[in-house]
């Protein structure tokens, strides 16, 4: 709130990296998120928006570009990561790109975000495309390993390749409002980043109220976060899109105090090429159109890009698709 | 624009729903519809056209209802009536279960002719109207079944005429006959002339179901058809929802008719929003209070109140979002706003619009067209509004709303309360303190807390003021639709002797002349004249104050400004009223003693007056802290808590029998339920009622609870039945004067209990200790209070 308002035209100039502010407490203290007024707008995001035809092609090719295209698995292996990433190169299926007439748009997903065991291996499997790698870190997913060792997990994978890493915070900072500890935290792992973009993954489903996650969206934007994100996919609970209001509209907040562009990454259980759509309704109803391009939303998804597929065959040759006719994931 | 097209610029398509069913159904009837009358089509008559909003299409030919169709139809639903009522309470339930189903099972052809016909997004009739018609009807069919045990003694009042508006067609029709049903009433409904196309599909499946023939008839016209059913000699009760302007019209027509009659009618609804509210859902609920329906809803939060430290802040997010919104085809799937009902309403909005403006008002929407062969008006903003301004007073029933701000709690609501109308209100803090300290205080029937627009067919809805009277929904809205069976048993009163006159100066002995009772004090008639008291021998008794209308004006200005009564605790009024009864008691020869000697009455009888009263006052003490509310279920997360209020100042005009037990037991519910009140005693016999100041004075009634008038009946009933500070007025006296209190009662729609020219048993416990008075000196407020952290 004491943060000088910044006016920043869109469209014109180059998307401007958070630079990260000192903690304001007392911002925090002027957060209000009511959960069943949250809810309501929500539940009518979906209903209120719907895209047909050669719009609903549109949007989800768009929603492609959105994609962190991820595996976070204990049995990852060097295999698996270079299928995902063969997939990140190619999609979706030519015959379908050509039908749409979009083959020279060059639809790729945002990111291919692995382990950092993977980064090196996903760094090579992508050379000569434009796709980052991502990586998790910072002892991914509970975030309680010796901070040090955290540091160094970004460094390293940074050093492997990864042009963005995925922190966890540690959420009983957030339970125990250690705001001032949260916020040093974050801060240390953007140094960490140097020019790696950061994303700050809140555990949202861990992390009880919609105050809460409003209050860690704000100190981790803050710290330098160039990315807030939902989840790592293993809590209890994903991203929904009441969390993701919450998580929004302080970026809103944020861009309007700072002139600062922060991105939104929900993660875990969007699976649905529906989904992508409200999602992407809701990024361009909230926060405006420059919000659904790839460096300010992304998805934490694998599965989402097959239904993605099979919804474009639908939609170029009138008939339902099988999944196991798009190639895996 | 193809696929790359739209990749780069990611805009909304047209998302049409297919409206290919709703034309067929058309069809079938050739476009061309007659009435439902006694379980069947009749042949189209004269007709008109009905068409589409959104594009000026003609949808089909509807019949102008005569005098003969209502005829016809209120005889249907006469001989259907008694059978209907009779069948038990099960069976009735499950013709309403059979409703609810076939609504449900035919949901989207309804949603689809809804949008049709009245021009709302299919997203509203789809996901809003339609599912709440089905549960209203769900609901209703338990109302049905329990009836017998939850109103014993009562019944249903017998043909019911129901006229709804075109804002919610088949909602509305749902809430008129949902429980016009339940109770056992049979009913002729007309749908509003521009939409009738969902009440004549709703026919059909009346039809479908074998629902008894007569038990539901539809007519439809315009306002004159409805008129035909107002003044219709067959109806036992008339319910209408519309604008304030028609329903007064009605109140007027039906005064003395001894019909029943409940209102539900216009409103100005504030939407308040404090500096600790959320103010991004704060946002998002004024897009659900003026933007839902176009803004045609009759409880749209249409005045927005922002606290001063954050209005800038409000109105710049407000704006913001108005730019997302999306005008255009109702069919559109992904459209927030569609089209008014019909060209003469979107030039009745944009003239206030003008005139809003002549008076200094800015104007803000947003950018972009809305499409021009429609009935479309664009979101609209207004600031730098005052409160005179005509847009802040007058309800504009489309897409406009009126901001203005407020400094503190006190002062939201002062605005808030500063309208004609008190139909609802919302209120946005995270503070519980605060939202629960302004819900009682502003006066409306329904309170959203952190939303708007919530409605459920458990929760009653209905209004304060001038938004009407009477509830739709849950118990109250039950109780709309039956009557108490010794209603219809009372016997029509004799005529009440006017005693001779006395000679002027006749004296007996010392000189006692009553005074007034006005704020607490004896106060000298201001006209400065003295009637006598005789009695039946014509012997003078005493002598009153004559009161005129200056001493209402005065006695009134008393009673409002002892309105915090209301807001006593139950307990205290309890103890007050307790007191009286003992103070009564203490004086008990000397009160009968007084009757005996005004109106020849044995010593016994006296006696008995006497000491029923000390037990009226016993009664409603022991019921001011009983007659409370309720916490309803609707299926959200939030609880509904029924408040029982207080409607405010009410006027009595105390029987002329009786004098005593007659006044105390209308007063004194009043008064346990935190009214005001001020009362002309019993024209004749007025001298039990002087004798009460008294009474009041060493009971501890605070000045201004209890204001007493004595004079000319006639004569100061209509001041005060006129008086717009008055809201509600108890009548005892011949039906003439029953009638004239309905019809004083238009200008502010107070609410009126006469006992329509018969005689009251004011000895029967049954009647005159128990709810019925209670339920008519309060008002039920619904307050929605959401919670989840």
């Amino acid at each position: 709130m004491s943060l000088k308002a910044v006016e920043m035209p869109h469209a014109a100039e180059e998307h401007k990296r958070n630079p990260g502010f000192d903690l304001d407490l007392g911002w925090l203290r002027h957060v209000r998120m009511n959960r069943s007024a949250l809810e309501r707008r929500a539940a009518t995001i979906g209903t209120r928006r719907s895209v047909k035809k050669q719009w609903q092609a549109a949007w989800l090719l768009h929603a492609i570009t959105n994609i962190d295209l991820t595996t976070l698995n204990g049995d990852d292996s060097k295999g698996r990561v270079e299928r995902l990433c063969a997939k990140a190169r190619q999609p979706v299926r030519t015959d379908i790109l050509t039908a749409l007439g979009v083959e020279d748009l060059g639809i790729t997903p945002g990111a291919v975000c692995v382990y950092h065991n993977f980064v090196a291996d996903a760094v090579a499997a992508l050379e000569g495309t434009n796709i980052p790698v991502a990586a998790v870190s910072t002892g991914f997913p509970a975030g309680l390993t010796p901070l040090a060792t955290r540091i160094a997990e970004i460094e390293a994978s940074v050093k492997a390749g990864a042009k963005e890493i995925d922190i966890v915070i540690e959420r009983h900072q957030v339970l125990t409002q250690d705001w001032q500890g949260l916020y040093d935290q974050v801060k240390a792992f953007r140094a960490a980043c140097g020019e790696a973009h950061l994303k700050t993954i809140l555990g949202t489903g861990e992390l009880a109220t919609q105050t809460n996650v409003a209050k860690a969206s704000l100190v981790c934007m803050m710290a330098g976060a160039d990315f807030i994100k939902t989840s790592t996919g293993k809590e209890k609970v994903n991203a929904d899109l009441v969390t993701s209001l919450s998580m929004i509209r302080m970026i809103r907040w944020f861009h309007e105090e700072t002139g600062i562009e922060i991105g939104y990454k929900p993660a875990g259980g969007i699976s649905k090429a529906k989904d992508a759509i409200t999602y992407l309704a809701m990024m361009k109803d909230e926060l405006g159109n420059q919000w659904l391009s790839p460096h300010l939303f992304r998805f934490g998804a694998s599965s989402l890009l097959n239904d993605i597929e099979r919804q474009l065959e639908h939609n170029v040759t009138g008939r339902y698709a099988a999944d196991y006719r798009q190639p895996l994931v | 624009m193809n696929v790359k097209e739209i990749f780069e610029t990611m805009e909304y398509g047209p998302a049409p729903e297919g409206s290919a069913e709703a034309h067929e159904w058309l069809d079938g009837y050739g476009r061309k519809f007659g009435h439902f009358i006694n379980g069947e089509f009749t042949k189209p008559g004269k007709t008109f056209a009905s068409t589409n909003p959104a594009n000026g299409e003609e949808l089909a030919q509807i019949s102008q209802a005569k005098k003969g169709d209502i005829d016809l139809a209120v005889s249907a639903a006469r001989k259907a009536q008694s059978d209907w009522e009779a069948l038990s309470g099960y069976e009735r339930a499950k013709y309403l279960y059979a409703i609810a189903r076939q609504v449900q099972k035919h949901s989207r052809l309804f949603a689809v002719l809804e949008t049709l016909d009245n021009g709302k997004p299919i997203r509203e009739s789809r996901d809003l109207d339609i599912p709440l018609v089905a549960r209203h009807f769900y609901h209703h069919a338990g109302w049905a079944q329990q009836r017998d045990r939850l109103f014993p003694d009562q019944s249903a009042y017998g043909v019911c005429g129901q006229i709804i508006p075109w804002n919610f067609p088949l909602l509305m029709l749902s809430w008129k006959i949902a429980p016009a049903l339940a109770a056992g009433n049979t009913v002729v409904l007309k749908p509003a002339e521009f939409t009738s196309l969902t009440a004549l599909l709703f026919a059909e499946i009346c039809q479908e179901i074998g629902l008894p023939k007569g038990v539901v008839n539809i007519v439809t016209g315009d306002g004159d058809a409805g008129e035909a059913i107002v003044n219709h000699p067959g109806i036992d009760k008339i319910a209408f929802t519309g604008s304030t302007g028609v329903g007064k019209a009605i109140r007027k027509a039906t005064a003395g008719k001894g019909k029943g009659l409940s209102l539900e009618l216009g409103g100005k609804s504030p939407f308040i929003v404090f500096e600790d509210a959320d103010l991004d859902s704060a946002v998002e609920g004024v897009v659900d209070a003026i933007w839902f329906n176009q803004g045609q809803v009759c409880c749209a939060g249409s005045r927005l109140l922002v606290q001063e430290a954050v209005e800038e802040r409000f109105i710049k997010k407000l704006k913001a979002r108005m730019e997302t919104l999306r005008v255009g085809d109702p069919l559109d799937k992904a459209i927030d706003i569609g089209a008014l009902v019909a060209p003469v309403q979107v030039k009745r909005v944009q003239d206030l619009m003008k005139k809003g403006e002549e008076q200094g008002a800015v104007r803000h929407q947003p950018d972009g067209a809305v499409p021009s062969n429609g009935c479309f008006v664009k979101p609209t903003l207004y600031t730098n509004v005052q409160p005179a301004n005509i847009i802040a007073e007058e309800e504009i029933f489309g897409p406009v709303l009126v901001a203005m701000s407020f400094r503190t709690p006190d002062e939201a609501v002062t605005l808030a309360n500063n309208s004609k109308y008190g139909l609802s209100a919302s209120i946005w803090t995270e503070n519980i303190n605060l939202a629960l300290d302004i819900a009682p205080r502003v006066k409306s029937g329904v309170v959203w807390i952190n939303s708007t627009n919530n409605f459920d067919a458990a929760v009653g809805f209905g209004g304060y003021k001038e938004s009407g009277f009477g509830r739709e929904g849950g118990k109250e809205g039950m109780r709309a639709y039956l009557r108490p069976n010794w209603e219809l048993k009372l016997k029509s009163l004799g005529k009440s002797t006017v005693p001779a006159k006395p000679k002027l100066f006749a004296t007996d002995g010392i000189d006692r002349t009553a005074k007034l009772y006005v704020g607490g004090k004896q106060a000298r008639p201001d006209g400065g004249y003295a009637r006598s008291v005789v009695n039946a021998d014509g012997k003078l008794v005493g002598e009153v104050g004559e009161g005129n209308r200056k001493d209402i004006r005065n006695a009134v200005e008393a009673a409002r400004g002892a309105l915090s009564w209301g807001s006593k605790p139950a307990h205290t009024r309890s103890q007050i009223l307790y007191y009286m009864g003992e103070n009564l008691d203490y004086r008990r020869s000397e009160f009968a003693d007084r009757l005996r000697e005004m109106t020849g009455v044995s010593a016994g009888a006296a006696k008995k007056e006497v000491e029923l009263s000390i037990e009226r006052l016993f009664a409603f003490a022991g019921w001011a802290d009983k007659y409370d509310g309720a916490v309803h279920n609707p299926p959200v997360r939030q609880m509904a808590v029924a408040m029982v209020e207080p409607i405010g100042v009410i006027g009595i005009a105390a029987p002329d029998e009786s004098p005593l037990l007659g006044a105390v037991s209308l007063l004194a519910p009043s008064m346990a339920m935190g009214n005001t009140s001020v009362l002309i005693p019993s024209e004749s016999a007025p001298l039990a009622m002087t004798d009460f100041y008294q009474i009041l004075e060493t009971s501890d009634v605070p000045g201004g609870v209890v204001n007493i008038v004595t004079g000319a009946k006639d004569e100061l009933t209509k001041t005060l039945a006129e008086h717009d500070g008055v809201d509600a007025m108890f009548y005892c006296g011949d039906a003439e004067g029953g009638k004239k209190v309905e019809q004083y009662s238009v200008h502010n729609l107070k609410q009126t209990w006469t006992n329509k020219g018969k005689a009251m048993d004011w000895t029967d416990r049954e009647i005159c200790e128990g709810e019925y008075f209670l339920e008519r000196s309060t008002q039920v407020k619904n307050v929605w209070v959401p919670y989840g952290a």
